[in-house]
């Protein structure tokens, strides 16, 4: 008799948890619905941005390995292999021909050879590759810096963004990233058209990829075209800064 | 923040069970609930992020073709969670479960269990870095409020004298026996609720905040310290999951004792802050205890 009542408490009790628990769930994914409350959520990546950028010295360094601490293997993430008919033709003939264009909010616009690339002050580094998803892999990378190139074409003053022009899509939608200026000026901030201590390869990226070591690796933009300073990111693409952001919400600042 | 003293210094020689009492100070009852809600939020959005990739690995870097020393996955038609050498199956609840469609999916943790309940890596991020300010931030506030009203010497300092064999062995077997407290002597942390309550505290929040921060690359640079202090950032990837884990232990034991205390009386003293004390057991019981 009084097993019964228990029974029937204790089902009570495990069907008002589990409705419990699943208005919990439902709940979580109607608030992370409403634009109202992501807009509470994203608040914490504004937040995130500036207290990182108080906190971090402008120029300090991501911790730099010794070759002995180096990943056995790199994985390559992402699209591994432009579709691009214009690719492929680079390809082809070794990058012979092409230019990395950089343009914009720039005084003096640059078409650079690869040649010209590997012929300027170089860096190289043994850096630690964060992905998103949470694996890391350390390798070595070789290019010259960022700030030297926009130094030849000359910033203008107006220019708060450098973007990031990419042969590689998914479907339509070609991949672009950008960072700003405490960021592209950074000296670890690099072109690299060396991995390895070998030629970059087409699944890292070829003829070059940024390295941006104090961001994640979705920041790290293989296959460049194309630099375009700008003073903002809005109306390009969907306003996001980056392909990721627009197509799946990451965040712009991916410090963390 | 004098209640406890009041009570313990003017009423402790009549305080013989049944009296409702002033227990827990406003700050210590707001944070408790700010913390409930926001570890469970950080918990479930974490098994998300997770999700992403469910391997862990020790050293400085890790990705798939390292080896990683826990892995959950699905491997022909069975979920399986892999602890070094170990392994598991875990089919229908971790690698692969059946979700509310009946549709079967291979993530490591189900649906019911993370933030959002489908799986997207983005907004997991979202509700994680956003709630791991109000974490951090009502963990600091707790602790310095703690500090200057007396929370912490006066109920979460812990003794040499209680950390002696034999008395820790009294205790556990006091819990064993679910032979709780009365009287005025229930107003008081006995020695295994001091050491979990000190560890979640000063112990495991700490590290999973601080394991959390080793995770982002720029406070990496800004602070190199934390890649020595956990021995590299899969580490501290590593120990954040165990952190985490641990505070789910705590959340599943402190459930339990609640509801073995008496969820009621519990619940009320850390809503309102009043607690009824516990009345004196019947006298025979005690003796079997010398």
């Amino acid at each position: 008799m009084s097993g019964s009542i228990l029974l029937s408490r204790r089902t009570l009790i495990g069907s008002l948890g589990a409705s419990a628990g699943g208005l919990l769930l439902s709940g979580c994914d109607a608030l992370g619905a409403n634009e109202g409350f992501r807009g509470v959520l994203r608040s914490g990546e504004s937040l995130t941005y500036a207290t990182q950028r108080l906190v971090s010295d402008r120029n300090a360094l991501a911790r730099e390995f010794a070759e002995a601490e180096m990943s056995p293997v790199f994985r390559a993430n992402g699209n591994i292999m432009p579709a691009s008919a214009d690719y492929a033709a680079h390809l082809a003939t070794r990058f012979a021909d092409w230019r990395l264009v950089v343009d914009g909010l720039v005084a003096r616009p640059l078409a650079i050879p690869l040649a010209a690339l590997m012929a300027m002050p170089q860096r190289a580094q043994i850096t630690r590759h964060d992905c998103v998803e949470g694996w890391s892999a350390i390798g070595k990378w070789q290019g010259p810096k960022l700030a030297h190139i926009l130094s030849l074409a000359r910033l203008l003053p107006s220019a708060r963004y450098i973007v990031f022009h990419c042969a590689d899509s998914f479907g339509d939608h070609p991949y672009y990233e950008s960072i700003d200026l405490v960021d592209a000026l950074h000296p670890q901030t690099i072109l690299a058209w060396r991995m390895n201590d070998a030629p970059l390869p087409v699944a890292h990226g070829a003829p070059i990829r940024v390295r941006v070591e104090r961001q994640l690796g979705y920041k790290q933009a293989k296959y460049v075209m194309r630099i375009e300073a700008r003073a903002s990111l809005m109306g390009l693409y969907r306003g996001h800064g980056g392909f990721w952001e627009d197509d799946s919400g990451y965040q712009w600042y991916a410090g963390i | 923040m004098n209640d406890r003293d009041i009570a313990e210094t003017v009423e402790t020689p009549t305080l013989v069970g049944g009296e409702l009492v002033r227990r827990h100070a406003l700050a210590t009852r707001i944070w408790h609930w700010v913390n409930a809600l926001t570890l469970l939020v950080m918990l479930m959005s974490g098994l998300t992020i997770f999700n992403a990739h469910p391997r862990l690995y020790w050293g400085e870097y890790g990705a798939n073709a390292d080896y990683a020393w826990l892995e959950i996955s699905a491997r022909s038609g069975q979920g399986i969670v892999r602890i070094g050498d170990v392994q598991a199956v875990t089919t229908g609840v971790l690698g692969l479960w059946v979700d509310g469609d009946g549709e079967p999916q291979n993530r490591a943790f189900p649906s019911w269990a993370t933030i959002p309940s489908t799986y997207n890596l983005a907004d997991g991020r979202l509700w994680h870095f956003f709630f791991a300010w109000v974490l951090a931030l009502a963990l600091a506030s707790f602790m310095l409020i703690s500090l200057v009203n007396m929370h912490i010497w006066r109920d979460l300092r812990i003794r040499l004298s209680e950390l002696s064999p034999a008395h820790l062995w009294h205790d556990i077997k006091d819990h064993a026996r679910l032979r709780f407290p009365t009287g005025a002597a229930a107003l008081d942390y006995n020695i295994l609720q001091k050491l979990s309550y000190v560890g979640v505290i000063f112990i495991l929040l700490p590290l999973v905040t601080l394991t959390g921060l080793t995770m982002s690359p720029t406070m990496d640079a800004a602070w190199p310290w934390l890649l020595d202090l956990f021995g590299g950032r899969a580490s501290a990837r590593s120990l954040h999951f165990i952190a985490a884990f641990l505070l789910f232990v705590f959340f599943v034991v402190h459930m339990a004792m609640v509801l073995l205390a008496g969820p009621w009386n519990e619940v009320r003293s850390m809503v309102t802050g009043w607690y009824r004390l516990p009345r004196e057991r019947m006298t025979s019981v005690k003796e079997d205890d010398e």
